[in-house]
């Protein structure tokens, strides 16, 4: 069986499919439980200053297996309350990355040094949530301020921070580029596509927020290409996301440069015993290629046997 | 994945509840819950109050902003509906106990039907505040269940709790199983005094929902999702938890205590 346990960014996790931020995340026990599971690490839901109810319903509109549009509104109890449930998710042994959001860089600091004093061991920034007024992809567009944050976070905490970059830009590999320059220790690619549903007997948009993000299969291809462009833009590892399904698909991303794997809505369509099922299949597949290690293959499609 | 539908029928069940009826094809069993879009204004997880046939139905109680513009809804109404979600009653046993507090009678009624339409034997012990607040009386003594009821206020049969009754019949005679759906409270209670004669309990649980889909970990109650664990759970599942009776999430993910302060 080959060896699925990655180093990343100074943190050992033993195995690559991280639970994706926002998915099961709010309670410490879904955490613990996406653990035992078989994940290799659990992001927490995206964590901002105070509690925030999200949305209204619907908050949700999911297409026959090729994808799921989602306006959740970064819904969260808030970083005062938050701590408790990364503290059950810990006592269950599990590798934890806090993340968080925030309107500028002083907030973005104040949070991460928060949250890093509840235990987790690694910050992910979310710089590109699509339909959160204030917030994610509105100041996690320009290179700038992207690398301005990043640096105001790095600066305040010893832990390794990831900014997971938004994939609705002309170039988000500039965006991964500014989060190195920045000092981030690993890039998470992508986000979610900004996205409509429309209901034509009722002529209004399904979801309450009216924009969403699209995840799911649908966005696996724009995934890879951005996990591809950062890989060789940057020095820094990359975690791939976006319509990781199958261990095929997560070894396109690594492939393609990924050294770890985030997975969310597959959940949705599968359950949380996906994770067992992706280390199977990622690992047989490995096998069958040859590799001992999942660390070999991390950006193998850059240079192909000739 | 909604399919849009026009409200066939509405029947003012008692002065705080109203079912609607629409047609809705996909098949359901009793326990089963949609997910009931009011376009322009909120979308709630409900219990089908009505499960047979096309002809489906939700029986919706006044409790928070959007179920009080429910109870306004006329024939003709739009409606968003998606599911059904979760599991539902296993209608195997042969002598149920269904104790249903005010409007967790929604989601018994259909069960108690089922299961009498396989053989069983049903006893429903019918709670409610008052006589004008006990929820489907009539159709649960047409379905043949034997009907036994408990007001707070005396206003018709025993006075008292629900809890009380249930616990008298549990002593008097032997049940397979015991089906409830109200206030945790109420269903806590009920666990207890089942388990004193080792009777299996089920409890339909109510959590806030937003994706239905175990996707968002909104209704999140212990480990357990309500949404694709549940929402129906037996007693063993709940009776150690920390948040049954005692905890839900709001919309935000925080878990506050039962009764406590509404969410900012």
């Amino acid at each position: 069986m080959a060896e699925l346990g990655v180093r990343l960014a100074g943190i050992t996790l033993r195995g690559p499919f991280l639970l994706a931020s926002g998915i099961w995340g709010e309670s410490g026990e879904s955490l613990a439980g996406a653990w035992r599971a078989g994940a290799g690490g659990v992001i927490t839901k995206s964590i901002g200053a105070a509690p925030r109810l999200g949305y209204p319903n619907p908050t949700i509109e999911v297409y026959d297996q090729w994808g799921m549009l989602n306006a959740m509104g970064l819904p969260n109890p808030g970083i005062d309350e938050y701590p408790k449930e990364i503290e059950i998710a810990r006592r269950a042994g599990a590798t934890v990355i806090g993340s968080v959001f925030a309107g500028d860089e002083t907030e973005f600091a104040r949070l991460s040094e928060r949250i890093e004093a509840s235990g987790v061991q690694a910050i992910e920034l979310n710089l590109s949530c699509p339909h959160a007024e204030g917030f994610g992809t509105e100041v996690g567009s320009e290179p700038a301020d992207v690398e301005r944050i990043v640096r105001a976070v790095v600066q305040r905490v010893h832990l390794p921070v990831i900014a997971k970059i938004t994939p609705n830009t002309p170039d988000p590999a500039a965006l991964a580029v500014a989060a190195e320059r920045g000092g981030a220790a690993a890039i998470s690619a992508i986000n979610t596509l900004r996205a409509l549903a429309v209901d034509v007997t009722l002529r209004r948009p399904v979801l309450a927020h009216g924009l969403g993000g699209l995840s799911g299969p649908a966005i696996k291809p724009i995934g890879l290409a951005c996990v591809w462009q950062i890989y060789e833009k940057v020095r820094i590892p990359v975690i791939g996301v976006g319509g990781i399904r199958t261990g095929t698909d997560a070894l396109e991303y690594v492939m393609a440069g990924a050294r770890a794997l985030e997975v969310g809505t597959a959940i949705t369509f599968d359950g949380i015993g996906i994770f067992a099922r992706l280390n199977q299949e990622l690992s047989e597949r490995l096998d069958a290629l040859g590799y001992a290690r999942l660390e070999d293959a991390v950006g193998a499609a850059h240079s192909p046997p000739s | 994945m909604r399919t849009v539908v026009s409200v066939s029928d509405t029947v003012v069940e008692t002065p705080s509840t109203i079912t609607l009826r629409f047609p809705y094809a996909p098949s359901a069993e009793p326990g089963q819950f949609v997910m009931v879009w009011f376009p322009g204004d909120d979308e709630l997880p409900m219990s089908l109050s009505y499960t047979d046939g096309v002809s489906k139905g939700v029986t919706v109680k006044a409790m928070g902003d959007t179920s009080r513009r429910v109870l306004a809804l006329a024939p003709g109404a739009t409606l968003g509906v998606r599911g059904p979600y979760g599991n539902h009653f296993d209608l195997t046993p042969r002598r149920v106990l269904v104790v249903g507090g005010g409007s967790g009678t929604a989601v018994l009624a259909p069960a108690a039907e089922g299961a009498i339409a396989q053989g069983a034997q049903v006893t429903v012990a019918l709670g409610a505040t008052r006589a004008s607040e006990l929820l489907f009386k009539d159709r649960l003594i047409q379905a043949r269940a034997r009907v036994k009821v408990a007001t707070d206020d005396g206003s018709e049969g025993m006075e008292g709790y629900v809890t009380g009754l249930a616990a008298s019949l549990l002593d008097q005679e032997p049940f397979d199983a015991v089906w409830t759906c109200g206030p945790e409270v109420m269903m806590r209670k009920v666990c207890a005094a089942a388990s004193e004669h080792e009777v299996p309990v089920f409890c339909s649980v109510e959590r806030h929902m937003k994706c239905a889909l175990g996707m968002c970990d909104a209704c999140a109650l212990g480990p357990y999702h309500v949404c694709i664990d549940g929402p129906v759970f037996p007693a063993e599942r709940l009776i150690n938890s920390e948040d049954f009776a005692r905890f839900h999430r709001d919309p935000s993910g925080r878990r506050v205590p039962f009764g406590g302060p509404a969410p900012a």
